[in-house]
């Protein structure tokens, strides 16, 4: 799959820090981002939303917030009808209405729309709108949705886009979206001859992406079709899914993005896109859609999940049998969640070499708000499980847990629990680093007193989604410039550059000189999307092609002119010498699709389940004040294995950006319901996210020496390895400093205070 | 125009303004809508996370919250003023050379008020950075390159300060 041995160039680019193309207008506040985007004459849509979890909608009346001066109309779920006669879209399931049809599943699901020129009058009417709801009963938890008789949906509604939902359509009577599976060797059978069984349940709870640039859309119609600008990560799959809403061609509808201001997973696949689309087509006028922080709590999370997992160990401590059970809390909507508990659930055992595994993975609805990717697609919530587990278990055999860890991972040439043979996952390298790094090998001083002091490591890895396609265009220009034609949404993780530095690497230019063109899908050819760390792999390669090819034209022109064609080639030149003035292009194309073979329905078993697997490792320390339970993470070690670094500085600050991240979940944020299903705190008055003081007193970041022999330049990617291992590093930190294990995250002081007086009334200063 | 409109002057960069705006209009409503600035945004729009910062007769405030009516007679200042003579001030440089962001919606605040701090306190300590810096927030948490830029700028500028004595 290369025109080229880029292995035999010296590159000058690849591995060297550059601060990002755009660094400038970021700093000057001139970046462009759709957020603010204004279009003439446009209306600002307002969305009423469901004030019940579960509910049949026995009436909307409108006529108030109609009358209204200012309000141009008020949009319900009849409107769509006339305009989307199936308005009902999603990536896995076309479960979600644009606006809520006779029913509604949680609360928050959009209801009813005001459309006014002025935002604040649009406000204002909402509060005009009454809505008469019949309530119906209610599920919420993931375990008890599973066998429960209150159902969500009345019939299951796959898209059709994944062959392994196709069996789901038409089902009835049940809340499981998919249950999936992995069967290895014998579990049964390991668990009676094993020297010990452990079984623990471990639970994550559900958090919201918060990207501070909330979600925004716009849409017009423009040209004899559609155009939507959109704050997405998933531009591509906007267009095809609006296209099919629609019952339109993709050539009449074009999206289009800037930079993001964040995404996390948040902003994939279809989210505001499908209502914009409505509006505009209903109202004929430009039409935004811009929701507030507290909106986009309602919008999508991340699954709460419970993970019961049960492990058989010999006296020596080698892991034989593993049995995972897994339910992910979906909320009322698919989104992306059936490929989250596919795609981490077989990752479930761990990186650990076992040779009995029994893995079920279960995507649940309820009546919350939906949960779809979120920065490293499950497997945060995995690692939590089976690295929490990996501590208990070193402990109660009295073994080192690096130690545990090092008998017990995976090494190159090893069947994973999928058959899949490891290759180039760096996890013993990743394990010694951050134990080298933490000084693991030194006396640890605990600390006596009020303030007890611990720490803790975990590991974790992800197999990279797959298969997914990535195409890219590179044009030379006639002065020399060169512009990159690529899908990939730069929300922060610095693509742009990354991609700029690759076609510059193969055409022997400087990367500040190369423009990479923002996603429009009338301009930049197909990207499946910018998620789960697949960029930098899928569009790198595509990138790399595209230059590739381009090279390869500019020698076969300069053969043909009669100049020399070998070495670098100076595109301005050619093309001067080929139409007589500064005129032309050359162009190449690429397009990249790695290999993957799907697993086996009743096993889970594949050849080939990923084209690459991405480690990351962490290592913390924290300070307990046994009075209070109050701790803090005093030091973070992150450990990344993303083969080599294209831009290492950018890269460093991706993992410790992503731990940093994982440090809220572990111990902050939690979307807090009541027993209605209400969400109690969806703003950042309280729904803590990291701020700057949460920041540990010593943050280090270190790339293992890898090479990913299938990726660009031996790149892999590295936008959710920093986030794996941090939650139980901190729950094994805490044990090693107090004694106290938690099974659940955020872990509050305040549970461990309560653990701390039930337990361990000797720490207590004041107990003698 | 309506019995809620009224006319404001203010300075804005240093360039004296008039607008006519709604009582409830915000600062970043004006901002945005009538002179085209987009440097400071509204994200939580609770005045908590930083964002929409803006200086006002020298103080931070959020633009959010700050209510356009309450900027007659003030003068303000906004990003946009920082490389109003074309070059970058060192903060901003201190930012790119750090690589103190990441998605950059955040990053007008976090150079605003660490211009602020060095204002007031050429020389601060981590945690006197910290403190200054902690209504600001970074949801892809560059927070040690923030911290590393600002000891940068304060040292630049102190270098600064020393060659033109």
């Amino acid at each position: 799959m290369t025109h080229i041995d880029l292995e035999t160039i010296p590159w000058k680019r690849i591995g060297t820090s550059r601060p990002r193309l755009e660094a400038r207008s970021k700093v000057t506040g001139r970046a462009e981002y759709i957020h603010n985007l204004a279009l003439p004459g446009m209306l600002h849509a307002k969305i009423l939303r469901s004030t019940v979890a579960h509910g049949r909608i026995l009436s909307i009346d409108t006529d108030a917030a109609r009358e209204l001066e200012g309000v141009h109309s008020v949009i319900t779920s009849e409107d769509v009808l006339r305009v989307i006669p199936d308005p009902y879209y999603g990536p896995a399931f076309h479960d979600q209405p644009i606006l809520a049809i006779g029913k509604v599943h949680y609360v928050g699901e959009p209801v009813a729309v005001v459309l006014a020129r002025d935002p604040y009058i649009a406000e204002e009417a909402l509060h005009l709108i009454e809505v008469e709801y019949e309530e119906l009963p209610a599920v919420f938890n993931e375990v008890e949705a599973a066998k429960s008789d209150v159902f969500v949906h009345d019939v299951l509604k796959p898209a059709g886009t994944f062959p392994d939902l196709k069996h789901l359509a038409g089902r009835q009577k049940t809340n499981v979206a998919l249950d999936f599976r992995v069967r290895r060797g014998d579990v049964a059978q390991a668990f009676a001859a094993a020297d010990h069984v452990f079984e623990h349940t471990f639970r994550t709870q559900q958090v919201m992406h918060t990207p501070l640039e909330p979600m925004v859309t716009l849409a017009e119609l423009k040209d004899g079709g559609m155009t939507i600008h959109t704050s997405s990560q998933s531009p591509s799959f906007v267009r095809l899914e609006v296209a099919r809403l629609l019952g339109w061609q993709e050539s009449k509808v074009r999206v289009r993005t800037a930079f993001l201001g964040g995404g996390f997973g948040a902003k994939l696949y279809i989210k505001l896109e499908a209502l914009a689309a409505a509006l505009t087509l209903i109202s004929r006028l430009p039409v935004r859609v811009a929701l507030s922080m507290e909106e986009q709590f309602y919008t999508i999370t991340k699954h709460a999940t419970t993970f019961r997992i049960k492990t058989s160990v010999t006296k020596d401590g080698r892991i034989t049998g593993r049995e995972c059970e897994v339910w992910w809390n979906g909320g009322a909507f698919a989104d992306i969640g059936p490929r989250v508990t596919q795609k981490s659930g077989f990752t479930a055992a761990g990186p650990y070499d076992i040779d009995n595994v029994s893995i079920d993975s279960y995507q649940v609805y309820t009546n919350l708000p939906p949960a779809g990717a979120f920065r490293g697609f499950g497997i945060t919530q995995m690692v939590w499980a089976y690295e929490s587990q990996a501590d208990i278990i070193a402990r109660a055999l009295n073994m080192d847990p690096v130690e545990f860890r090092r008998i017990n991972l995976l090494r190159d040439g090893r069947p994973h629990a999928t058959g899949t043979i490891m290759k180039d996952a760096a996890l013993l390298q990743a394990l010694d680093c951050v134990a080298e790094r933490m000084e693991w090998n030194q006396p640890f001083d605990h600390g006596s007193g009020a303030v007890r002091r611990g720490r803790g490591i975990g590991i974790g890895y992800k197999a990279l989604v797959a298969p997914t396609t990535s195409m890219a265009i590179v044009s030379l220009s006639a002065d020399g410039s060169c512009f990159v034609y690529a899908g990939t949404v730069d929300m922060g993780q610095g693509s742009d550059t990354a991609l700029a530095m690759i076609a510059a690497e193969v055409l022997d230019l400087d990367p500040e000189t190369v423009r990479v063109i923002h996603p429009d899908t009338d301009v930049t050819p197909y990207d499946m999307a910018t998620l789960g760390s697949r960029s930098t792999f899928h569009m790198g390669h595509a990138v790399r092609l595209a230059a590739e090819d381009a090279l390869l034209k500019m020698r076969a022109m300069a053969r043909d002119l009669g100049m020399e064609s070998e070495g670098r080639l100076d595109a301005a030149r050619l093309l001067v010498r080929r139409y007589g003035m500064q005129a032309g292009n050359i162009i190449g194309v690429g397009s990249f699709i790695p290999e993957y073979i799907s697993p086996n329905k009743e096993t889970g078993q594949s050849e080939n389940i990923t084209p690459n697997w991405m480690v990351g490792a962490t290592g913390v320390e924290v300070e307990v004040d046994t009075e209070t339970g109050q701790f803090r993470v005093v030091r973070l070690e992150n450990v990344g294995d993303l083969g080599t670094p294209i831009n290492p500085k950018v890269v460093k600050t991706q993992l410790s950006g992503a731990a940093i991240m994982q440090l809220g979940a572990s111990l902050y944020e939690e979307m807090d319901f009541d027993e209605q299903g209400q969400l109690r705190n969806a703003s950042f008055a309280e729904y803590k996210i990291p701020g700057i003081h949460d920041v540990p007193a010593s943050v280090h970041t270190e790339i293992v020496d890898a090479y990913q022999h299938n990726g660009p330049f031996g790149a892999k990617g590295v936008g959710e390895t920093g986030c794996y291992g941090v939650a139980s590093a901190i729950a094994a930190a805490i044990e090693d400093a107090v004694g106290v294990r938690l099974t659940s995250i955020p872990m509050k002081y305040e549970t461990v205070c309560r653990a701390l007086h039930a337990s361990a009334p000797h720490l207590r200063s004041e107990v003698p | 125009m309506s019995k809620t409109a009224m006319r404001i002057n203010f300075t804005l960069n240093g360039k004296e303004v008039r607008a006519d705006i709604e009582t409830h209009h915000t600062a970043l409503d004006v901002l945005r809508n009538v002179f085209s600035l987009y440097g400071a945004r509204e994200s939580c729009g609770q005045g908590l996370c930083g964002c929409c910062t803006i200086i006002v007769d020298g103080n931070s405030v959020s633009g959010c919250l700050y209510l356009a009516a309450a900027l007659d007679g003030c003068a303000v200042q906004t990003i946009e003023h920082l490389d109003a003579d074309g070059q970058l001030h060192p903060v901003q440089q201190a930012f790119i050379e750090c690589g103190a962001f990441q998605c950059g919606f955040c990053t007008s605040g976090f150079v605003l008020m660490s211009k602020q701090l060095l204002e007031s306190n050429p020389n601060p300590n981590d945690a006197e950075i910290r403190n200054y810096l902690s209504g600001n927030l970074c949801r892809c948490a560059a927070y040690p390159e923030i911290i590393q830029a600002v000891r940068l700028a304060a040292d630049r500028m102190a270098e600064a300060k020393q060659e033109a004595i």
